[in-house]
């Protein structure tokens, strides 16, 4: 069994100056990373977390915008044998106290003992410390040098040993870092690029998503890299303002992979206009894997129609149900044959909990298929008690693999909750069809907005802090917008007041605070009387039932 | 001619982008850096300030550095306008 080093090693040894990364920023030239750049420039960090007496096993918070610093300090704490974990970068409309508590809740639960920042950001950074905490160094990427030729130390760490740490975002996500091993990542890459067929000769992968996401930082980063396959990798605040620049990308490098969450098909078909495409040739495109949120189908159709003129297949569609306890891919759908799309029957789901083939006249939902498990995680439906269901009956999903996380670092009570009998629960509603699976909803309280989880518990606790809003006395809920192809988030406020000026100062405010604190948009706040909110008998926010008060009583359409 | 494209790019943010058709954006309201409008949401502002006034934003420009308000994007408009 072997370590990321020995992967690291031998492409070092074997294929140093092949272009590894070509790394894009809008309004820049384009930059070539090679094997030997890459970790000859990941050895200065390498050195520097010696320097600074940190110990292989402990975690390095590496705080970057997208680039060259990001990647080198990346690789060079994995090379050192500390464990990396990216927090992402404060923007410009985010309060930096939200973010400063953020940082040391994030510092508080990895007993992170160093950093890794810009020099500009280092003050920021600092101001989050607490003199009693755990980060003993502050380090900055403009004070490391050219870097040298890397020495592998292959036991440096053990194959079970943690390499590397996830976060989602938000004060609840970055409570729980999912801790990955060196043999759970090199599990997942070799049994998912296997799975893909990809030829690193032949493929060429490109990704503007960000790397503090799994599907970012695994499918959009450390796939290829570790698996020799080129990468092009481009800065997601570039890809949101100017979604064409990934056709440009792929037309210009010959792509082939790709990985998008559901709502970036709708994004790149609404927001594209032909003068962008002059000359854009999607032909080399052979998977784009839908992943991260729910998959449409009509996402997927609006991708197609808006894409084929230029040479986009539709045989090209694929989709996976992923997520970070599993490294990455639980299933893949699309690669072999066309993604399934199984039309059920709607009441049948509803009302028995059952997917049964949808019957002549009667309503229906068109699934679209996840595809089957990979070969190396199996997949079960099971019922409350944990008892295994039949074929199409819908159930939580459970998953049992090699690839699957050590625990949620230093987290032995929520690690134990999300276990039963070494099978991990996902949270998600699903069922399985002829050996593949199909998603049908969630447990947990979740909202996914652009491929972003997002818990309404944090956003009703910074709704909380506008006066006149009461604790206890708000909840958030996402409902699907088609035109977006992706969750709207909706809050809901108790107030005293029936002063519409009040009402409508208290309204952006919340929205005001939100965005603020949490980089979320409000689409819609909507104010209520006291007593509305609906509360569990154990006095817990009832969110689906709430979700669905408001959408009867409003009559409320997402755009 | 000001208060006509200050006027179109309001009601435009109001009724699409924000949905909120109810509310009011002061001319010097900062958009961006306040997070009104979303980052998913620039590019749609670029193309509607395209089609409707013949002018052209770069995605690199989408940042509030070259506008933050109703007023700095007017007068960017006029600006280019004139070019």
């Amino acid at each position: 069994m072997q370590t990321l080093h020995h992967i690291l090693k031998e492409h070092y040894e074997n294929r140093s100056d092949e272009v590894a990364i070509t790394l894009q920023h809008a309004g820049e030239e384009d930059q070539t990373i090679t094997v030997r750049q890459l970790l000859t420039s990941a050895v200065s960090a390498q050195h520097k977390l010696e320097a600074e007496g940190i110990q292989p096993g402990e975690v390095v918070l590496l705080i970057f915008q997208h680039g060259r610093e990001l990647i080198r300090t990346y690789f060079g704490t994995i090379l050192h044998g500390a464990i990396p974990s990216i927090m992402p970068y404060l923007t410009e409309k985010l309060q930096p106290e939200k973010y400063r508590r953020d940082l040391a809740s994030l510092i508080g639960v990895t007993q992170a003992a160093a950093i890794f920042t810009y020099a500009e950001f280092e003050p920021e950074v600092r101001a989050a410390l607490k003199q009693e905490d755990s980060v003993r160094t502050v380090m900055v990427a403009e004070e490391l040098d050219e870097g040298s030729e890397p020495v592998f130390d292959l036991s440096r760490r053990k194959p079970a040993d943690i390499v590397l740490l996830q976060h989602s975002s938000g004060t609840t996500g970055l409570q729980k870092g999912v801790a990955l091993s060196h043999q759970a990542v090199l599990n997942q890459v070799s049994t998912y690029a296997d799975v893909l067929h990809i030829d690193p000769h032949q493929d060429v992968l490109v990704s503007w998503l960000p790397l503090y996401h799994d599907m970012g930082l695994i499918a959009g980063f450390l796939m290829p890299i570790l698996y020799g396959l080129p990468l092009v990798l481009m800065s997601p605040f570039d890809w949101v303002r100017a979604p064409y620049r990934l056709m440009q990308a792929v037309s210009q490098y010959q792509g082939t992979l790709v990985w998008l969450p559901n709502f970036a098909y709708n994004f790149c078909a609404t927001k594209i206009r032909p003068r962008h495409m002059e000359g854009v040739d999607l032909s080399s495109w052979r998977l784009v894997t839908n992943c991260s949120e729910p998959m449409r189908h009509d996402s997927q159709q609006l991708f197609l129609e808006a894409f084929k003129p230029y040479g986009f297949r539709e045989s090209a569609l694929g989709t996976s149900y992923a997520m970070a306890e599993n490294t990455f891919a639980v299933t893949q759908g699309g690669v072999d044959s066309p993604v399934r799309i199984d039309p059920v029957d709607r009441d049948s789901v509803q009302f028995d909990r059952i997917a049964r083939p949808a019957m002549e006249g009667k309503p229906s939902i068109n699934m679209v298929s996840a595809g089957s498990p990979i070969p190396n995680t199996q997949v079960k439906i099971v019922d409350v008690n944990g008892t295994t269901l039949p074929e199409r009956h819908i159930g939580e999903i459970a998953l049992l693999s090699d690839c699957m996380l050590t625990e949620y670092f230093h987290r032995p009570d929520e690690t134990q909750k999300a276990f039963m009998d070494g099978w991990y629960l996902t949270g998600d509603y699903g069922y399985m069809a002829d050996g593949e699976v199909y998603i049908s909803g969630r447990k947990k309280d979740l909202i996914i907005v652009g491929g972003k989880n997002i818990y309404p518990q944090d956003l009703e606790r910074i709704a909380y802090t506008v006066p006149g809003v009461h604790p206890g006395r708000a909840v958030a809920f996402g409902v699907f917008s088609q035109k977006m192809g992706t969750e709207q988030v909706i809050l809901v406020a108790e107030v005293e007041t029936d002063d519409p000026d009040e009402k409508q100062r208290i309204a952006i405010e919340i929205r005001q605070i939100v965005t603020q604190d949490s980089a979320v948009a409000l689409r819609h706040v909507h104010l209520v009387e006291d007593g509305w909110i609906i509360k569990t008998s154990s006095g817990k926010t009832a969110r689906l039932a709430n979700r669905d008060k408001f959408l009867k009583e409003t009559g409320f359409k997402v755009l | 001619m000001k208060a006509e494209i200050l006027a179109k790019l309001e009601e435009y943010l109001l009724n699409e982008v924000l949905q909120q058709p109810d509310r009011q954006i002061k001319a010097d309201e900062a958009l961006i850096s306040s997070g009104l409008i979303d980052s998913f949401s620039l590019v749609d502002v670029a193309l509607f300030v395209e089609d409707n006034f013949d002018v052209h934003i770069d995605d690199t420009e989408l940042n509030a550095e070259t506008f933050d308000t109703l007023n700095q994007l007017a007068d960017l408009i006029i600006e280019r306008q004139d070019d």
